[in-house]
């Protein structure tokens, strides 16, 4: 009797931890890095491996030298920011642009905020966009890299968003736009190229339950509504709903970036204000704005609304009607 | 709303109920109900019949407490109990077992209801019962609603929604008349409201025992209804919610929704009461683990005022794996600092749990996954509370309702950063009462 714990109740935990979500999102991750792989060879599983290793090295030596405080890499959340902004990267950018994005992501974004939790602005789309504004030329680079599978259409410098922000809906037409192609066969970073294992993964992360489809189903639902309205009105300028939604960072974004825990609402009300912000951002960037592709900028700016949405947004309370 | 679904473990429920055998002497705590401790009216000599008053309550919410053997008072003095806090208790060697005057002992089904509302709630009062669903709240109060207040339902809680326990379910299987005449008895008392009994979708073989023993006693109005299974699902809150689709309010009593809930195990009770003139002495509990072994598995027909330890003795001792020993469920039980504390009416069980199963981790910084929040049966956000109460911001912590946790654990369990959300919640909602209660006095 006198080894036997004393605490209060409840005297049962969980099996989930931090370090367990983080693991499944990692999983979740995995069909597309390997699609990537595949596609862009050696130059994106340098990418990869140089972007987790800074970003884990990093968390790890800022707490250990500068905050003095225990370690926190076990909990793999520096592995899923390193995941994510390889993810972000073209495979032909250096091996330094991804050092800088994890010194920015981890560094600035993440640690000085005070680490897991406490940051304001999802570390991998901080670094991207710090990345896109500080390195134009490589950040849309986009030459797809000899793969490990031959892939004949992959000869294109630029993505379907790029062409479309130059030329208009004319120049995407040599590249069958309207097919409604599920499968990017043109140039893109890493995380783009794939719809169909970012989805794969999004509905692993939805079985196991560690993410919530509101979010992601708001930028999808807004997105569409508003390509749909604008497409209707004038077919000849502006792309339609399944273009919008098969380009660019839209599923990584939708499905891995915007439904990170740290930066988005709390609330199943917030989440959805919050995605219909992000996809109401997207559209005007794409339709309007000087850069082809806005999905970081969407999310980067709905971030910066999460605390006052959570103030606003709240759980329906039993017997509070 | 909220819940989370940890492990069923129901280990025990295919271990029929036993009757535990009486030690030599008995420590009979005053304090076995919510509400007053009870005041004694033995001395130290006086010889007493197992269902004699040994103390009466001390307050309107508080309850009679009788013998639970007969023998001799040898001492009325603090004695310390579960959580190691003295309280009164009245020592009684035990002497053979000889049961007061107009008890009936016999197993007889007694169907016929008595016509006299009152009568039976006196009765009720003077047996002593209580709520034996974790509460122990005085049932007579409970079934004489303030005037002005109407029951359209009487809950019959068979859910049972705590791991482990198993007591419930073999009070179910083994004496479901009992259960419905007595929920009948209160069906009547509350001026003939319709009764359901909720018995949780994990339980089928005590949903089919249940609706034959309806069907069969022909009474009017009371049915059997199948529950999610949840927890916590048998909460008094929650439940009023699954069967009646209505919610208590903020701060009010169940009778304000129209309802009343009382738990299968006081509905026996009260059929003993009303039917038998058998005070409230016995009741059911579990003793169980995971991996303690299957001799060591036990329901026990127990008296009030047994040391834990004899209970321990007679199941086979401490099992191996146990690093703590909890009384109740693992959600809201209590950990066991102390086994020579006694039975009480509502103890419902010894539950061992392995040091690795039970065990804190080390907590971690929030990652604001907001899994405490759809835990939450009570719709709170625990991660909130739990930052305004590191703040000590009293006015926003009643803002943000923390006086309406029901202190069920789901947050705490579900936290993947193990961050003790209720422990903190618990102290800032005890707090947080406080402040209500001076206000409304100064009012």
């Amino acid at each position: 009797m006198d080894k036997m714990l004393v605490s209060p109740s409840p005297h049962i935990h969980t099996r989930t931890s931090t370090a367990s979500l983080m693991r499944d999102v990692i999983i979740a991750l995995m069909p597309a890095v390997i699609v990537s792989v595949v596609f862009y060879g050696w130059s994106e599983l340098l990418i990869l491996a140089v972007s987790v290793v800074s970003c884990v090295l990093l968390e790890w030596a800022i707490t250990k030298y500068l905050l003095h405080r225990p370690s926190t890499i076990s909990d793999l959340s520096a592995v899923v920011t390193g995941l994510l902004l390889a993810m972000n990267l073209p495979s032909t950018a250096p091996w330094w642009v991804a050092v800088t994005g994890a010194v920015i992501a981890i560094g600035v974004a993440k640690m000085t905020f005070g680490g897991i939790g406490q940051n304001v602005f999802n570390p991998a789309i901080t670094a991207r966009v710090f990345l896109l504004i500080s390195f134009p030329a490589i950040m849309t680079d986009w030459t797809a890299a000899p793969g490990f599978v031959d892939f004949p259409d992959a000869i294109s410098g630029s993505t379907l968003l790029g062409v479309y922000s130059e030329g208009g809906i004319d120049a995407l037409m040599p590249f069958g736009y309207g097919t409604g192609r599920l499968y990017q066969d043109i140039g893109g970073s890493a995380g783009e190229i794939s719809c169909i294992a970012l989805l794969a993964g999004f509905v692993y992360l939805l079985v196991r339950k560690v993410v919530k489809p509101w979010i992601t189903l708001s930028i999808f639902g807004t997105v569409a509504l508003i390509s749909f309205i604008f497409n209707m009105a004038d077919p000849a300028v502006y792309t339609g709903p399944v273009f919008n939604l098969l380009t660019g960072g839209m599923i990584l974004g939708a499905c891995f970036m915007a439904t990170d825990y740290v930066t988005s609402p709390m609330s199943t009300a917030g989440g959805i204000i919050y995605g219909v912000g992000i996809g109401f951002i997207v559209m005007m960037i794409r339709y309007f704005g000087a850069y082809p592709e806005g999905m970081s900028f969407a999310i980067l700016l709905m971030n910066m609304v999460v605390p006052l949405i959570n103030r606003k947004f709240h759980q329906k309370k039993y017997g509070r009607a | 709303m909220g819940g989370v679904h940890p492990d069923d473990n129901k280990i025990a429920r295919e271990c029929p109920i036993e009757v535990l055998p009486l030690p030599d002497t008995v420590y009979v705590s005053m304090a076995q109900h919510l509400g007053a401790p009870a005041k004694p009216v033995v001395a130290v000599g006086d010889s007493v019949k197992a269902g004699q008053v040994i103390a009466e309550p001390a307050g309107f919410i508080s309850a009679f407490v009788h013998s639970p053997v007969s023998g001799t008072v040898k001492s009325i003095a603090p004695r310390k109990d579960l959580a190691g806090n003295p309280q009164i208790h009245v020592e009684i060697k035990v002497e053979g077992d000889e049961w007061a005057e107009g008890i009936d002992l016999s197993k007889d089904l007694v169907t016929s209801i008595p016509d006299d509302r009152n009568a039976m709630l006196d009765r009720i009062k003077a047996c002593g019962v209580v709520g034996l669903g974790g509460a122990t709240f005085p049932t007579h109060v409970k079934l004489n609603p303030a005037p002005g207040k109407v029951a359209e339902c009487l809950i019959i809680n068979g859910a049972e929604c705590e791991p482990f326990l198993t007591s419930d379910y073999r009070v179910m299987l083994e004496r479901p008349k009992e259960i419905v005449v007595g929920a009948a008895i209160m069906q009547k008392i509350l001026g003939g409201c319709r009764c359901v009994i909720a018995i949780e979708e994990n339980k089928p073989q005590a949903v089919k025992v249940m609706s034959e023993a309806v069907s069969s006693l022909g009474y009017a109005g009371i049915k059997v209804s199948v529950l999610k299974k949840k927890y916590p699902q048998g909460g008094e809150k929650q439940l009023i919610d699954a069967v009646m689709k209505r919610q208590v309010k903020s701060g009010g009593l169940p009778i304000d929704a129209g309802a009343v809930v009382q738990n299968v195990s006081t509905a026996l009770a009260v059929y003993e009461a009303v039917q038998k003139n058998r005070p409230l002495v016995t009741n059911v509990l579990t003793v169980t683990g995971e991996n303690v072994p299957a001799n060591m598995q036990h329901n026990y027909l127990f008296r009030i005022g047994i040391p834990l330890s004899f209970i321990i003795d007679h199941a086979g001792g401490i099992p191996e794996i146990a690093g703590k020993i909890v009384s109740g469920g693992p959600m809201m039980g209590k950990a066991v600092s102390n086994i020579e504390a006694t039975t009480v009416k509502g103890s419902s069980s010894v539950l061992y749990l392995s040091e690795e199963m039970t065990r804190r981790k080390e907590a971690s910084q929030c990652i604001r996954c907001g899994r405490c929040a759809d835990a939450c049966p009570m719709g709170l956000e625990p991660f909130l509370l739990n930052r305004l109460a590191k703040a000590d911001d009293m006015a926003a912590l009643e803002e943000n309702a923390v006086q309406d946790c029901i202190e069920c654990g789901c947050c705490l369990y579900s936290c993947p950063a193990n961050i003790p959300l209720l422990d903190r919640i618990r102290i800032a909602k005890g707090q947080v009462m406080g402040i209500i209660k001076s206000r409304n006095i100064k009012k």
